[in-house]
């Protein structure tokens, strides 16, 4: 069965990545965290995201287009990047979940991965 | 009516209900599912007479016997629930629950009811449930805990856990036989599951004592108790009093674990005039009456572990040759992942490197790979014989399979003073 950790970050936690004091504590955290996943062979794919300031947000209403540079300013949790792993239940997905930095700095949502139709 | 004279107020309510639920929950449903032999039906017959007690007692005051009471109740409850089930009347079962008097129950401010906690226990954690649910279901029916207090200590949806605990349940209900099987089951079998489900909620295994991990589930206070009301419905079997033992050393250390506020501090480190010394005695009696009753099992072996790393308040040592020792024996007849990592750590320390090293590498590849204690001892054996790049290497690995910030920067801090 194939989940999706997404993995959600303050802003306090994200701004760390620049921060020259806080960032090799905070990537020596999720390199740990990322060979640990890596070696246990179970990520299908999976990536970091880049500053959630660098994001676009789009909609179309009634045919009218709405654009925003950056996340909805009430926000406070970014999506930081996500894995889709693949394990044998949702235990063990939460077992993993519950490993990463963003747990005890944000969040992590897990959700099962829809499986293509016809399967 | 013996009840009180004047009526209760809404938090002399409370406390009463409280207590009640705390020490009568488990006995109540036990006899009440192990006359109906169905623990959900039992589960919400008394919560509808929980229900009921909060709306009668504040006028009427609480009752001299507020266990009959409640189980009255219920017991109407689920007669009721019967009927309108229209299922066929089980003469049998309306004999059963009708051998105590109702009225007569209420009045007896003595009445005792039979205790099927053991039997009930012995039902949740049987070896044909599903492991993952064993301790789940005892702590909900012989405790009272909701699935949302479970189901984060357990690292479990609350969701997919209420879904096994329901199937589990309708599966015990349409398999009579397991409630007979835990009268007269394979006894000792039974309870080693049985005590493997309280250590579980316990939640501190011996791993955490080389700074490896915590596995604090904050239901220690349960566990314990739950062991007590074994040890004393069991006085005869001499695992009980083991892991109350085990218990015991371990929660007698936790002032001084706790000592370094956000930092963890590792058994060895700790700073021994903040165990609780009355405590570590109770439990060195304790194991020594388990001793003496001459059934050899794991959880004593466990605690004579815990005991030896305790002797350090008293002689000022950890005797290690004696803690490797004690792991031989244990991994002779009682092997488990985290033993055989505990104990090539206690050979190390013993001074027999080589052999600790051979040790931790005969585990199992795909077992290893993924077992955060199994990469700490590799790392505190890589660092003792100078191979520091494979030692950091390990750490960082041990770093990710860790899941509490404190064991993280413990194990950062170990890493970065290589």
């Amino acid at each position: 069965m194939q989940y999706m950790m997404m993995f959600s970050e303050t802003t306090q936690e994200v701004n760390k990545r620049n921060d020259p004091e806080a960032a090799p504590a905070y990537w020596a955290g999720w390199m740990a965290y990322i060979g640990a996943l890596s070696d246990a062979g179970i990520v299908v794919s999976g990536n970091g995201l880049q500053h959630p300031s660098t994001g676009v947000t789009l909609s179309i209403r009634d045919g009218k287009r709405q654009i925003l540079d950056g996340p909805y300013a009430d926000t406070k949790e970014h999506l930081g990047g996500y894995f889709i792993i693949e394990v044998e239940s949702l235990d063990q997905a939460l077992e993993w979940a519950a490993r990463s930095p963003a747990a005890t700095n944000g969040s992590v949502q897990v959700r099962p991965v829809l499986p293509p139709p016809g399967q | 009516m013996a009840m009180s004279d004047l009526g209760a107020t809404g938090a002399e309510v409370n406390q009463t209900l409280e207590q009640v639920a705390r020490t009568a929950y488990g006995r109540l449903v036990a006899w009440l599912a192990f006359q109906w032999r169905d623990i959900a039906a039992a589960e919400d017959a008394l919560a509808e007479a929980l229900l009921k007690a909060l709306q009668h007692w504040p006028d009427s005051g609480i009752p001299n016997n507020p266990d009959a009471w409640l189980l009255t109740v219920a017991k109407r409850e689920l007669l009721q629930q019967h009927r309108r089930k229209s299922l066929l009347a089980d003469s049998e079962f309306i004999q059963l629950f009708n051998e105590v008097s109702e009225d007569d129950l209420v009045e007896r401010s003595s009445f005792a009811l039979p205790d099927h906690r053991l039997a009930l226990m012995l039902t949740c954690t049987h070896p044909a449930i599903d492991e993952a649910v064993r301790m789940p279901l005892m702590l909900q029916t012989v405790l009272g805990f909701s699935v949302e207090q479970i189901a984060p200590a357990l690292l479990m949806s609350p969701a997919s856990l209420a879904q096994r605990l329901v199937r589990v349940k309708k599966k015990l209900k349409a398999t009579h036989y397991v409630f007979e099987l835990a009268e007269t089951c394979d006894l000792p079998q039974g309870i080693h599951t049985l005590l493997e489900a309280i250590y579980g909620a316990f939640g501190v295994s011996s791993d955490d004592m080389y700074g490896a991990e915590i596995r604090s589930l904050g239901l220690q206070r349960e566990a314990i108790y739950l062991c007590e009301l074994l040890c004393e419905l069991l006085p005869q079997a001499a695992e009980p009093k083991g892991l109350l033992a085990l218990m015991l050393f371990c929660s007698a250390r936790q002032p001084a674990q706790m000592a370094g506020g956000d930092s963890f501090i590792p058994l060895l480190q700790q700073d021994v005039a903040l165990w609780d010394s009355a405590m570590i005695k109770r439990a060195d009696q304790l194991l020594l009456t388990a001793f003496a009753l001459r059934q050899p099992g794991y959880f004593q072996l466990e605690a004579a572990v815990q005991s030896a790393h305790c002797h350090r308040l008293f002689s000022g040592f950890t005797p290690w040759q004696a803690i490797a020792a004690l792991y031989r024996q244990m991994n002779a007849y009682f092997p488990t992942w985290g033993s055989r990592v505990a104990g090539a750590v206690a050979l190390a320390e013993a001074g027999e490197l080589e052999a600790a090293w051979v040790q931790l590498q005969s585990l199992d590849e795909s077992v290893a790979r993924n077992f955060q204690p199994w990469w700490v001892a590799q790392a505190h054996l890589l660092t003792i014989k100078g191979d520091k790049a494979a030692a950091k290497r390990a750490y960082q690995q041990a770093i990710g399979l860790s899941m509490h910030k404190k064991i993280i920067d413990h194990l950062v801090r170990q890493c970065d003073s290589l």
